[in-house]
């Protein structure tokens, strides 16, 4: 049996009450969201927070809109409620491809968006999405709001620029016409963490389609720093959208990451399905960004 | 710390420490044993429980994020010959605890063998509930998806499946008839 540390629970009314309680209880204070990142670790005491502070009732939080250009998603928001918003999929199919390959249908019920971002494991699959996507996080302090690209989001391992007095409490995308998403992950059962997997973002010149103006390369779980691959981003930037500048992309993308073996897979086979999995993300991205000049099917 | 729950349809009031998981309080502050508790880590499923009106890993929850909240079991799947009120409606909303009539999903599961050792079984009927009240007629696939997050050692899943066929099928004559 499984049993956290003893621990103090406060449960939060407001989001300006969950800052105070966080400046309250100091470092050793935790939030919890849907806690399904962090009870495991609690179980395991990977993490032993004094207290908890419980913000599942700052529905504030929670919401998925279109705003000014920008598809906004509230931190609380949960994997279910993401995958289940029109608005996201119909601007960017990748946010529900992989929504639908993160655990399973009831811990997508409880599990949130901020939390897995904040519990940053480098096998999450929403870091090389939002990494792609260029998002922008919130992060919610004492002194204001302030704003951080996904690229600077992580900092290492299970560590995030959220300092202890701070909430996440928004990521938000920029909406571009012309665009085309995708996810592709490779797990060895459902709902598991990714062997690997790929993100890939791209925006198509509006007069032919043959043109990749803009892509934005994720990857999940192979060590790539931001869990970006700037430098197949950038030989995309320009190139034509044909099967030859894919396959360079997955070979620069593959190059560029830094896997380790573990018990989901040896490194080299890992380095491989980066490679595989850009090139089959870069091909569903592209054949949704032509069918709809003005962005995703 | 003190929490009130309602679980299937009764207030409980009772001292809990934050640390204590939401599985164990059903099983052990409550005897509420139908809910089971396997993995302990999320994966199983086998100790699915509605919080609200979602079905979610109670052996991932603190039972103090259920405080305010309505918790449903299966022991509150039955609809309750005997409700509060007295023997009242043996159907429609009302999460009894226990006797009454079988839900549809508990009738499918005993008509097609949906369970051998049984141990897998209330999560799968909890979740089955869940998916035939949002989507009435799924097709096999969108059974097996959305019961992908419980795990079954004995079935091989086929029987799982045609007893929620049978039951979404049932309901679906149900309302034919009405």
């Amino acid at each position: 049996m499984q049993v956290p540390a003893y621990v103090e629970y406060e449960k939060a009314t407001s989001v300006e009450h969950a800052l105070g309680l966080l400046a309250k209880f100091g470092p050793e204070a935790r939030i919890l969201a849907g806690g399904h990142s962090l009870i495991p670790m609690m179980k395991l005491r990977l993490v032993q927070p004094e207290t908890l502070i419980d913000i599942n009732g700052l529905s504030e939080l929670s919401y998925v809109t279109v705003d000014n250009g920008r598809l906004r998603i509230g931190a609380l928001t949960r994997h279910a409620q993401l995958l289940d918003a029109a608005a996201a999929g119909a601007h960017f199919a990748i946010l529900h491809d992989a929504e639908r390959v993160i655990a399973d249908p009831v811990v997508r019920n409880w599990g949130t968006i901020g939390g897995s971002l904040c519990q940053a494991d480098p096998s999450e699959d929403l870091s090389a999405t939002f990494a792609a996507l260029k998002a922008t996080m919130i992060i919610r302090g004492p002194g204001g709001s302030r704003t951080v690209p996904a690229r600077e989001f992580h900092t290492g391992a299970y560590q995030t620029v959220v300092a202890p007095g701070e909430l996440l409490t928004e990521i938000s995308i920029a909406i571009r016409p012309g665009g085309g998403s995708a996810y592709e992950k490779v797990g060895r059962r459902v709902g598991d963490w990714p062997v690997a997997a790929a993100a890939v973002a791209v925006w198509l010149d509006p007069e032919t389609g043959g043109t990749i103006t803009d892509a934005g390369l994720g990857l999940t779980a192979v060590g790539a720093r931001s869990f970006a691959a700037a430098e197949a981003e950038d030989f995309l930037r320009g190139a034509a959208a044909t099967e030859a500048s894919y396959a360079e992309a997955g070979r620069i993308a593959a190059e560029h990451c830094n896997p380790a073996s573990d018990q989901r897979g040896p490194a080299e086979y890992k380095r491989h399905l980066a490679g595989e999995l850009t090139v089959r993300a870069l091909r569903r991205a592209v054949r949704r960004a032509r069918q709809q000049p003005g962005g995703e099917p | 710390m003190q929490i009130t729950v309602t679980v299937n349809g009764a207030e409980h009031v009772r001292e809990v420490e934050a640390r204590l998981l939401l599985i164990h309080f059903l099983r052990d502050d409550l005897g509420l044993t139908g809910s089971h508790w396997g993995c302990d880590t999320s994966n199983c499923g086998a100790c699915v429980v509605w919080l609200d009106e979602t079905p979610v890993k109670s052996c991932t929850v603190l039972a103090a994020m259920a405080d305010g909240h309505r918790v449903r079991t299966v022991e509150g799947l039955a609809t309750n010959a005997a409700s509060e009120e007295g023997s009242g409606e043996a159907r429609g909303g009302g999460w009894g605890a226990g006797g009454g009539e079988l839900d549809p999903v508990q009738q499918g599961f005993t008509e097609c063998h949906g369970l051998q050792c049984g141990f897998c079984t209330p999560g799968m009927m909890m979740t089955a509930r869940w998916l035939l009240d949002r989507n009435p007629d799924p097709s096999p696939e969108e059974i097996r998806e959305a019961l992908s997050g419980i795990l079954c050692r004995c079935t091989g899943y086929e029987n799982i499946v045609r007893s929620v066929l049978w039951a979404s099928k049932h309901e679906a004559a149900g309302r034919a008839s009405e």
